[in-house]
């Protein structure tokens, strides 16, 4: 199974996809923001769209724990701390599925471009580094939608982690791995952590068509990197 | 580590029941429950969509009908998935019963009436271990269905399988939807070693027969409470 098409010559699901959906009828452009916590993917997006707009391309978003379904609830539950790996996949896998269905889908179908703040493939490295079967974790995402193109913003570690505690002061329980390392030592485990999934992400990207930006530039030129690559994806001239 | 391999032997042993609303199923499980707890053994009991993590939000989803078969799979998948982690799996490791109320039958028969992809849902549920025992309570729907709604003469909506688009007629749709699910249950006892209990006979005939196949298919001496030290 490859991850993404990045040729968007026909759209495709990654797996068995979703009952009752016309695959053609779905114009618009699906494009994925990928990359760890305060790599600048919000800012990216924000930008993006104010772009696209301007160019007379309109837009929506999604992103993780965004859906009407459970979103809030997934929040909720996560500050708790006790999710399983396997409840973890399946909960953010139904959080992606009610959002493909009632936002991405009809967007599509409306020629619109969907900027996805992150996708199937947080989860898949989250749940990789946490011991699941990927056989399994991308199988569960058979129903969703293959991207046209998929940008990874890449941020060292040590560099993410002053930028977190230089603006929120504190680090995140899960972004932390604190549930799999049971290490006092909250910094060292972050960088760990975060080390895991961006080698995750690297072994995606190779397989897969990502498109690896460097994200420690300058906002405007990060934003003109992308600009560059969703230019063709979008048909701008 | 984990939740383990699906074939891995555990000391507990886990025993499910399967069949339509209305099949007694769920009186059957109770009473056995209830035995082997006074006769001193270790039991625990769940049941289908009932995770304090999950179900809340599967309740609000259902009475709001925002749910289509695929989120309906995942969101019974999730709240599954965390029984399983968290209390299925420690309680077998723990020298436990479990007995279980609906067990992945349930979601193999209803997601894939639903029109999911029965491929996807067996997938989705491949981490599960096969049951020790696994009980089909089998009864005409005819039978079950006069039973489930004389109980609740309102259906829900999911309940009642509207979602699917059977019929407009609630009580119309359900008797299609119970038909369709009890033809899976059919197909499903060729496939997989179900013990069968004919849910026709009194109830406490098919008692007898449910702790009879315990007795004869378990050692029970091995589960009893306290046996491993501490109490």
């Amino acid at each position: 199974m490859t991850l993404t098409s990045g040729n968007g010559t026909h759209r495709t699901f990654f797996g068995t996809g979703l009952p009752d959906v016309d695959l053609a009828s779905l114009k618009g452009k699906l494009i994925v923001v990928e990359g760890p916590d305060s790599s600048g993917r919000s800012t990216q997006i924000r930008i993006m769209r104010d772009w696209l707009e301007r160019n007379g391309y309109p837009s929506a978003q999604t992103g993780l724990k965004r859906s009407k379904l459970v979103g809030q609830k997934l929040q909720d539950v996560m500050r708790g701390y006790s999710l399983g790996p396997l409840t973890f996949s399946l909960y953010y896998a139904t959080d992606l599925a009610d959002q493909i269905e009632n936002v991405i889908i009809p967007a599509l179908r409306a020629d619109f471009v969907v900027l996805a703040d992150r996708y199937i493939y947080t989860p898949i490295a989250r749940d990789v580094v946490r011991g699941v079967d990927i056989e399994w974790i991308t199988g569960i995402f058979g129903f969703a939608i293959v991207p046209d193109v998929v940008v990874y913003l890449d941020v060292e570690p040590e560099v993410l982690a002053e930028r977190v505690l230089g603006s929120t002061h504190y680090l995140d329980y899960w972004e932390s791995g604190m549930d799999i390392h049971r290490n006092p030592d909250m910094y060292g485990s972050f960088v760990s952590y975060q080390k895991l999934i961006r080698e995750e992400f690297t072994a995606m990207a190779g397989d897969r068509g990502f498109h690896m930006i460097d994200g420690d530039r300058p906002v405007n030129d990060v934003a003109d990197t992308i600009k560059e690559t969703i230019r063709p994806i979008v048909e701008m001239p | 580590m984990g939740i383990g391999d699906a074939n891995e032997e555990m000391p507990g042993k886990l025993i499910t029941v399967e069949g339509l609303d209305g099949s007694g199923k769920s009186t059957q499980i109770d009473l056995v429950k209830r035995w082997l707890e006074l006769e001193g053994y270790k039991v625990f009991f769940t049941s289908w969509n009932s995770s304090p993590l999950v179900e809340s939000a599967t309740k609000a989803a259902k009475k709001r009908q925002l749910l289509s078969p695929t989120t309906f799979a995942l969101i019974h998948g999730t709240d599954f998935a965390d029984r399983y982690e968290r209390q299925i799996i420690p309680l077998l490791r723990a020298g436990f019963l479990v007995l279980s109320d609906r067990y992945i039958y349930t979601a193999y028969a209803r997601d894939t009436v639903r029109g999911c992809d029965p491929e996807w849902i067996r997938h989705m549920y491949s981490f599960a271990r096969a049951p020790d025992m696994a009980m089909w309570f089998r009864i005409p729907v005819e039978v079950s269905f006069a039973r489930a709604v004389g109980r609740t003469p309102n259906l829900k909506y999911y309940e009642a399988g509207m979602d699917v688009g059977f019929s407009r007629n609630p009580v119309k749709s359900y008797r299609i939807f119970q038909t369709k699910i009890h033809e899976a249950y059919e197909r499903m006892s060729h496939e997989f070693p179900f013990q069968i209990i004919d849910a026709t006979k009194p109830a406490g005939e098919q008692q007898q027969q449910f702790r009879k196949l315990i007795q004869d298919r378990l050692d029970l001496s091995q589960y009893v409470r306290g046996k491993s030290g501490r109490e």
